[in-house]
């Protein structure tokens, strides 16, 4: 566990140094280190360039891989399914349509988007809960089809607001749904953080409790799992962070399904070893996609959920070739 | 208050919704003894030894687990007490057996699961006891339903309980593999002195394996006793309402009970 700890820290911070480095004016990974370690005061515009725009933006990528990931895991574990992603349970949907809300007032960026579309994930898991609360809510189906309805329901409603809107709000619309990293900046980043981190710390301390659970309700209530009371706090640790970070940063579609696959893959279905796995692991990828987003384009850059699936889905279905072998 | 009874269940009612699942039904379970609760489909058999082993709560009635209360454990007490099989498990990650069996220990253990050299020990010699300790290193998902009740039967002695619960564990397995479990289940409690109970469709295995056998029918106690008490004629037509012939097992004195079918009672009358 502690060797692969180490190396995955080992590539995140590979990750991110690259990160560093790739933008539109471009820095060397030396000039980069120089800046970091302080050593270089001369070249005070790539100082600030990277101090101030790239740096906040690597660590939102970082952290919102590591989020998506953990709680791709969380629902894998929470639903006995090796496929499941907590965007299957409407929480983006919800998170989506309050955003475009937000958008549409004409609501600043941060708070004020991000505030809208949180309440509008924070609805949906309500429902959710209430839809499949009682003896159902440890029945994976009932937990698994509501999500799917209301996520239809917010995809209808989502269509209904842009087929609405003409102006230049549909711009700032469609690259929110597509996944946005642009926006960050140190300040929004560090509250993002006082709210996740949290919740890390709570799902790995409930990690070996995951192993248990797999094993069905009724096994893990006879070992001294308290089932339902570990059900209800990892759905609701896992969706508030998901909506944290969809909130400011929009829609990034398939992290939360590929890292815990793979990983898993890698180094075998115990929680223990998955949880920082995943956090770290998830948080390579992020950056590393966002160096990509930020790199093809000739100028200015595309939204950084469009290289999470164009890479993640293909990827998806070779590791789904693989397991099923 | 008998200190030689492993279990006391006294006037259990149990009903979903509007209709009746259990009625009044009050017995005891002798300390390491091979109990085997039988009844027709439906009869509320499982849902009995779900209440016994505290995964569901009755209506109404208490159950005494080595003379106390099971509402006075906690989760992780009863848990070190009391182990359950289910008929089976369905395990799409791909756990090593030895992960799997390892996993009992985790009452006995603080949060995070984590073992030492001891318990590892527990679990390698559980594997042997069930004789899968070849298949320590394979993962779950890979093994035959044979191998993997073993396996779940290995874990739940890595529990190091009193009691045993098992829901129909032979249900799937075929006869070599039903005996094997079924003579594991008599070992376990030679050899450990652990009670076993066990939900059962099979009259016969019953009858070779159980020290009591308790039948119920419609949630109510038809008969409770050793085999050869309880498995007469009388009282499973009584119980499944069909024609059985009931004679002695050629290994001794237990009963046998063969079915019935329509042509051979046809055969008869001609």
């Amino acid at each position: 566990m502690l060797a692969v700890s180490v190396a995955l820290t080992g590539v995140l911070c590979v990750a991110m140094l690259l990160g560093l480095s790739v933008g539109s004016s471009g820095s060397s990974i030396s000039t980069v280190v120089s800046i970091l370690t302080g050593s270089n005061p001369t070249d005070s515009m790539a100082s600030s360039i990277i101090w101030q725009i790239r740096l906040p933006r690597v660590f939102l990528a970082a952290l919102v891989g590591a989020t998506l990931s953990l709680g791709g895991l969380v629902f894998q574990a929470l639903l006995r399914n090796p496929l499941a992603e907590p965007y299957i349970l409407g929480i983006s949907g919800g998170s989506a349509v309050g955003a475009i809300i937000g958008i549409l007032a004409g609501l600043s960026r941060f708070p004020g988007v991000s505030l809208t579309s949180f309440a509008g994930s924070m609805i949906t898991l309500g429902l959710i809960l209430m839809i499949s609360f009682g003896q159902t809510l440890i029945k994976k189906e009932s937990i698994l089809l509501s999500g799917v309805m209301i996520n239809s329901f917010c995809s209808a409603a989502i269509m209904f607001l842009i087929s609405m809107t003409q102006d230049s709000r549909l711009h700032n619309i469609m690259f929110w749904l597509m996944g946005d990293l642009s926006m960050a900046d140190m300040h929004q980043i560090a509250i993002l953080a006082a709210c996740l981190l949290p919740c890390f710390v709570l799902i790995f301390w409930l990690s070996h409790t995951m192993n248990i659970l797999l094993m069905g309700k009724e096994l893990a209530q006879t070992m001294g799992v308290n089932v339902k009371l570990v059900t209800l706090a990892l759905l609701a640790t896992t969706s508030f962070m998901v909506s944290a970070t969809v909130s400011s940063c929009g829609l990034l579609g398939f992290v939360g399904l590929v890292m815990p696959h793979l990983l898993r893959l890698l180094l075998g279905p115990d929680h223990r070893v998955l949880v920082p796995a995943c956090l770290l692991g998830g948080g390579a990828y992020m950056v590393f996609c966002d160096l990509l987003a930020r790199a093809i384009p000739e100028q200015g850059e595309m939204p950084a959920g469009v290289i999470t699936a164009m890479i993640g889905a293909p990827l998806f279905i070779i590791l789904l070739k693989k397991t099923k072998r | 208050m008998n200190a030689i009874n492993a279990i006391n269940a006294s006037a259990l009612t149990y009903a979903y919704g509007q209709s009746s699942v259990l009625n009044d039904i009050s017995f005891s379970v002798r300390k390491s003894d091979f109990f085997i609760i039988i009844g027709p489909n439906g009869s509320g058999k499982t849902t009995l030894m779900k209440i016994l082993a505290g995964i569901e709560r009755p209506a109404s009635g208490t159950v005494e687990i080595m003379n106390r209360p099971l509402r006075g454990y906690s989760r992780k007490d009863l848990a070190r007490i009391v182990a359950f099989v289910p008929q089976t498990v369905s395990m799409d990650f791909p756990f090593t057996v030895l992960e799997v069996v390892l996993m009992g220990r985790s009452p006995h253990l603080g949060m995070l699961g984590l073992h030492e050299r001891k318990d590892l020990d527990i679990a390698v010699q559980a594997l042997a006891f069930t004789g899968v300790e070849h298949l320590a290193g394979r993962s779950i998902a890979q093994l035959s339903g044979g191998e993997r009740q073993r396996v779940f039967i290995a874990r739940a002695i890595c529990q190091e309980p009193d009691v045993i619960f098992l829901d129909e564990p032979t249900a799937a397995l075929d006869l070599a593999h039903q005996v094997r479990v079924m003579d594991l289940m008599e070992k376990m409690k030679h050899e450990k002195g652990i009670t076993v109970v066990m939900v059962s469709h099979d009259v016969n295995l019953a009858a070779m394996y159980g020290d009591q056998l308790l039948l119920i029918k419609e949630g109510k106690i038809v008969s409770l006793g050793r085999p050869d008490e309880v498995l007469t004629f009388e009282t499973l037509e009584t119980a499944y309402g069909c024609t059985l012939l009931v004679d002695e097992s050629p290994m001794g004195k237990v009963p046998r009970v063969t079915l019935v079918p329509r042509k051979f009672m046809n055969a008869d009358r001609r």
